[in-house]
C-alpha cells in the first residue's frame, strides 16, 4: 500500500528499522516515567492526544461525557538496539478513563511492565487485568520504594492472583540496571509466550 | 494542577485549525502506530554528501512549489524537514513539535499522499516478531 521499502539508485542506505514498542503501566506515580527514563536514551518525551467528540471511538465514552474535549499525556522514551532495531516504551496514561487511548497503545506492543508499589498494590490491579484479558505479555516489577516495606515477590505474587508464568520483580525504577533487566523480563517472557500459544490474541 | 483544567482549554482549536478541521487524514491507512517511522528521502540522497546543504534543508524549489501549494502550513515543512535528518516515529514528531498525536498523523497523512514521505509500517497486531529480533533485542538490553 504504498509503505513499501524503496531503494535509492546505488547508495547503501541502511534498511528501515524496525521499530517495536513495550507499554509501562501502573497506577498514578507508581515510577512510570522514572523507569522510562532510567533507560531511555533520550529525556523522556511527552506526547498529547487531544480526545474529542470527533475522534473518540463510540464505545468508550464511560467517564468523558460531560467534557467535550480533554487532554492526554503520554511520556515516552526510545532505545536503539541497533541501527536496524528501535525500541520504543511508552508510559500509559495513568487515568483509567482513557482504556481506549490504551487499545492503540497496546495494539502491536511486545509486552508491558506494570509498575506496581506495595503500598497500593490495589493500584495496579486495572493494568494486570487489561493485559490478562488482552493476553499481552506481561511483567509485574515492584517499585522498591525507600519509605515502603519490602516483601519477597511471591507475595506480592499471591496479593496479585498472578497466574504462574507471569514473572513478578523487584526494582528500583530510578536504576538502569534494574529497569532494564525489568525489560529484558518482559521480552523473555513475550518470547516464551510466544512459543505456547502461537497467535491467537 | 489546579489551573491545569483551564490552560488545558486554550489550544485544543487551534491545533485542528492547521489542519483545516479535519480530524482524520485522507491517506489510506491514515491510523499511523504511534512508533511508525516517517521517512523523507532527501532529494540529494543519491549524490555523496559534501556538505554543500545542511542535511533535512529544502530545496528553494521544492519549498516554493509547496508554498504555492496552500493547502500547506509551516507545521508540514517542519516535519519534512526533520525527517529528512533521520527518520522519526509518529511519537517523537509529535513531541518535537509540540501538537497532538492526532494532528501529526493528519499532517502526515498529507504529506504521503503528495508523496514527500513515507511511513514504515509496525509489526502487525497480533503479531510478534521473529524469535531472532527479540533474541536481538535482548542481547541489545543487555549491553546497555
Amino acid at each position: 500500500m504504498g509503505f513499501g521499502r524503496s531503494e535509492r539508485g546505488g547508495r547503501t542506505a541502511p534498511a528501515e528499522p524496525v521499530t517495536l514498542k513495550i507499554l509501562v503501566a501502573g497506577g498514578f506515580g507508581v515510577g512510570k516515567t522514572t523507569l522510562v527514563g532510567a533507560v531511555s536514551e533520550i529525556k523522556p518525551l511527552r506526547t498529547e492526544e487531544l480526545l474529542t467528540e470527533a475522534s473518540r471511538p463510540v464505545d468508550s465514552t464511560r467517564g468523558v461525557e460531560a467534557k467535550a474535549t480533554t487532554t492526554v499525556a503520554m511520556d515516552f522514551g526510545r532505545i536503539t538496539i541497533n541501527e536496524a532495531l528501535v525500541l520504543y516504551l511508552f508510559g500509559t496514561p495513568g487515568q483509567d478513563r482513557f482504556w481506549f487511548l490504551w487499545d492503540e497503545l497496546a495494539t502491536g506492543a511486545l509486552g508491558a511492565v506494570v509498575l506496581a508499589d506495595t503500598r497500593r498494590l490495589e493500584n495496579s490491579f486495572a493494568a494486570i487485568d487489561y493485559f490478562e484479558r488482552r493476553s499481552i505479555p506481561f511483567t509485574v516489577a515492584v517499585n522498591c520504594f525507600d519509605d515502603a516495606e519490602r516483601y519477597p515477590a511471591e507475595t506480592v505474587r499471591e496479593a496479585l492472583d498472578l497466574d504462574g508464568a507471569v514473572p513478578v520483580l523487584l526494582c528500583d525504577a530510578r536504576q538502569r540496571e534494574s529497569a532494564r533487566d525489568v525489560l529484558i523480563s518482559v521480552v523473555e517472557h513475550a518470547m516464551r509466550s510466544a512459543a505456547r500459544a502461537p497467535a491467537d490474541m | 494542577m489546579t489551573n491545569r483544567w483551564f490552560d488545558d482549554a486554550g489550544p485544543v482549536v487551534r491545533p485542528y485549525a492547521m489542519t483545516r478541521g479535519r480530524t482524520r487524514s485522507s491517506a489510506k491507512d491514515a491510523q499511523l502506530d504511534l512508533i511508525a517511522l516517517v521517512i523523507a528521502d532527501s532529494p540529494d540522497a543519491a549524490e555523496p554528501d559534501d556538505g554543500s546543504a545542511a542535511a533535512g534543508d529544502l530545496l528553494p524549489e521544492e519549498e516554493d512549489k509547496l508554498l504555492a501549494d496552500h493547502s500547506f502550513v509551516p507545521e508540514h515543512f517542519d516535519i519534512l524537514a526533520l525527517c529528512r535528518r533521520s527518520p522519526l516515529s509518529v511519537a517523537e514528531l509529535a513531541a518535537e513539535l509540540d501538537l497532538p498525536v492526532g494532528v501529526v498523523r493528519v499532517l502526515i497523512g498529507d504529506l504521503v499522499e503528495a508523496g514527500l514521505v513515507r511511513v514504515t509500517r509496525p509489526v502487525p497486531p497480533a503479531e510478534l516478531p521473529d524469535e531472532s529480533i527479540l533474541r536481538e533485542v535482548i542481547n541489545g538490553l543487555r549491553a546497555l
